[in-house]
């Protein structure tokens, strides 16, 4: 079976910080990793392929640094990775991002099955799945919990919903993201880490993608950033003092001061 | 408004047996001021015709409601939604499209979007017009709410954005307000079924579903042991709120991992967050930081949980949480 893995390099801590010249994100020497839910996702498609003698393939959109991201997925098992990497994918939203990989993976062109992470502890969106799926003209399925059974046509799986759980029956190929409830991700072997040394990471630009740059990137994406700031905190903290009793009778005061009760 | 609907804003409103999940609600009311605005047509979009409260949604302020779907009203069918809202809103060009987020937010509305060759900007928490360019302009927190953004979209239409539960109060219903119903029955035979919904789990272990809550109670790793949730599980239960953990509780098998907040679990914004022996690591902040009133008890005094606190109180949570459930019970009488 042919898995497919998308992955996203982000910062390794979410303390960050805005250049207040550019009011652009200063992310220079910030250790970068691969974004913790997705480990989820790489997870799941090594099992798989474990399972079915097949083969994972991980990818990424992102700047040439990016490649250490994916020499880390071959680590942990991956067979092959790809960077999608071009200037003119620089500033990509969502939208554009899926594009970008829906484009790689018809280039792939044989796969069984792609797997995304829930959602980035950066951008916090959780669109590119969908939208990869979307992007591809294949079912898709969100917050899949559990994979129940993998035949050659379909998977049955469990995914969370909002009243609990439901069982889910999709055709292949197809596209699922997965949350952290589905395994719990290995640590890289010996042999992994000196495969991931030694890996040669394939980069694809925009030209061998066939994507015309107008179309992503900060021109081609519907969506903009206008504006990045730091919110607001309304007041600074209050500590209540006293014994256990007269520390909630305060806290209760207050809380129906603010109507909050 | 104009004839052609390019000004109309729609919300997509999710229903729960036949009820309208109190975030639509609310979100009907920010969006009918976001219409007033600018004299624009406000269009509540239900995924199913059986919606007993669709009088409601006029009263709250639409000026229309479409109700999608077929007579049965599934509990699950993606791929029929995604298709619904996307021949309708090709037919009806809309200028913005809201939705709670939620699980809406992970599928239906992102697909809708790709198939209208547009984007999305998830998870708002504020929506204003801007009244020179006339775009939408949509803030959303990122980085664990450590950081804001303002979204908008240059010349892509229709804008879709998802919102936060909470991030809007519920408005005040006008009864004599009234809205145009219209039902769109919709040819199933259309989909292909790729996806197929084969049971449905109830979940038993809250009853109040964590990213509607209106108020989260949260027990971590302070205490101790499984059998101690029982004592934050009574403080919910007293102010119907729902039950929230940290990481570790779920790791060690204490709580399903559907109860976790933070950064790999949900992010919740509730009006009121009580923090019951949570340390504060980064990525539990990230999950609820957003909220309105963080109430923080733990017994050490340099836990992170008290710099994001609205109120602190350092003690022993086994004090001061069942005093804390008895005194709001006795209030409630």
């Amino acid at each position: 079976m042919n898995v497919i893995v998308c992955i996203k390099q982000v910062p390794a801590k979410i303390k960050i910080e805005i250049d207040p010249k550019t009011s652009a994100l200063a992310s220079g020497g910030v250790d970068r990793a691969i974004n913790p839910p997705d480990l989820y996702a790489l997870e799941e498609g090594i099992r798989i392929k474990e399972k079915t003698k097949g083969k994972v393939t991980v990818l990424t959109v992102g700047p040439a640094k990016a490649d250490e991201s994916l020499k880390e997925a071959i680590g942990y098992g991956a067979d092959d990775a790809v960077l999608l990497s071009d200037p003119a994918f620089e500033g990509s939203d969502t939208w554009a991002t899926s594009l970008v990989l829906a484009k790689a993976i018809r280039k792939i062109g044989q796969f069984d099955l792609v797997l995304c992470g829930k959602q980035s502890i950066d951008g916090e969106t959780g669109q590119v799945g969908p939208m990869l799926g979307e992007a591809l003209g294949v079912p898709f399925v969100s917050l899949v919990n559990r994979i129940d059974e993998l035949g050659q046509e379909s998977i049955k799986m469990m995914r969370m919903s909002d009243e609990g759980h439901q069982l889910i029956e999709m055709t292949l190929p197809g596209v699922i993201t997965v949350v952290k409830e589905i395994n719990v991700p290995r640590i890289p072997s010996l042999r992994g880490l000196m495969a991931a040394k030694k890996a040669a990471i394939t980069v694809w630009n925009a030209r061998e993608l066939g994507i015309d740059p107008a179309t992503v990137g900060m021109a081609g994406s519907p969506t903009r950033v206008s504006r990045v700031f730091f919110p607001q905190r309304a007041s600074q903290g209050e500590m209540l003092q006293g014994d256990p009793e007269s520390q909630v009778e305060q806290l209760v005061e207050r809380l129906r001061q603010t109507r909050a009760i | 408004m104009t004839s052609d609907g390019s000004g109309d804003i729609w919300v997509v409103t999710e229903q729960r047996d036949g009820r309208t999940k109190a975030p639509s609600i609310a979100l009907i009311g920010k969006a009918r001021k976001l219409a007033g605005e600018r004299q624009s047509r406000l269009t509540a979009v239900c995924l199913s015709q059986v919606v007993e409260d669709a009088a409601q949604l006029a009263a709250y302020g639409a000026d229309r409601v479409y109700l999608l779907d077929g007579p049965v009203p599934d509990d699950w069918n993606d791929d029929a939604y995604v298709k619904e809202l996307v021949d309708l809103a090709r037919r009806e060009k809309p200028d913005v499209i809201l939705a709670t987020s939620g699980s809406l937010s992970s599928s239906v509305i992102p697909r809708m979007a790709v198939a209208l060759d547009t984007g999305v900007s998830p998870n708002c928490i504020s929506l204003d017009f801007d009244h020179q360019s006339r775009m939408l302009v949509q803030t959303r927190p990122a980085f664990g709410g450590s950081l804001m953004a303002n979204v908008v979209f240059p010349n892509r239409r229709p804008q879709i954005a998802t919102v936060r539960p909470h991030a809007f109060k519920k408005g005040d219903p006008d009864p004599s307000r009234q809205g145009e119903m219209i039902r769109v029955d919709f040819d199933r035979q259309a989909v292909s079924a790729k996806t197929k919904l084969l049971n449905v789990v109830k979940d038993l272990s809250g009853k109040v579903r964590l990213d509607e809550a209106e108020v989260v109670v949260c027990g971590g790793r302070g205490l101790g042991k499984a059998e101690n949730f029982q004592m934050v599980a009574e403080l919910a239960e007293v102010l119907g709120a729902a039950l929230g953990t940290s990481r570790p509780p779920v790791d060690d098998g204490w709580v399903p991992y559907a109860h976790q907040v933070g950064q790999t679990g949900k992010i919740v914004s509730p009006r009121l967050y009580i923090a019951c022996g949570v340390a504060g690591a980064p990525q539990h902040l990230a999950g609820m930081q957003t909220s309105e009133i963080i109430v923080a008890i733990n017994e050490d005094p340099r836990a992170p949980i008290f710099e994001v606190a609205t109120y602190g109180m350092v003690g022993d949570l086994f004090k001061i949480v069942p005093l804390l459930t008895k005194k709001l019970r006795e209030a409630r009488g």
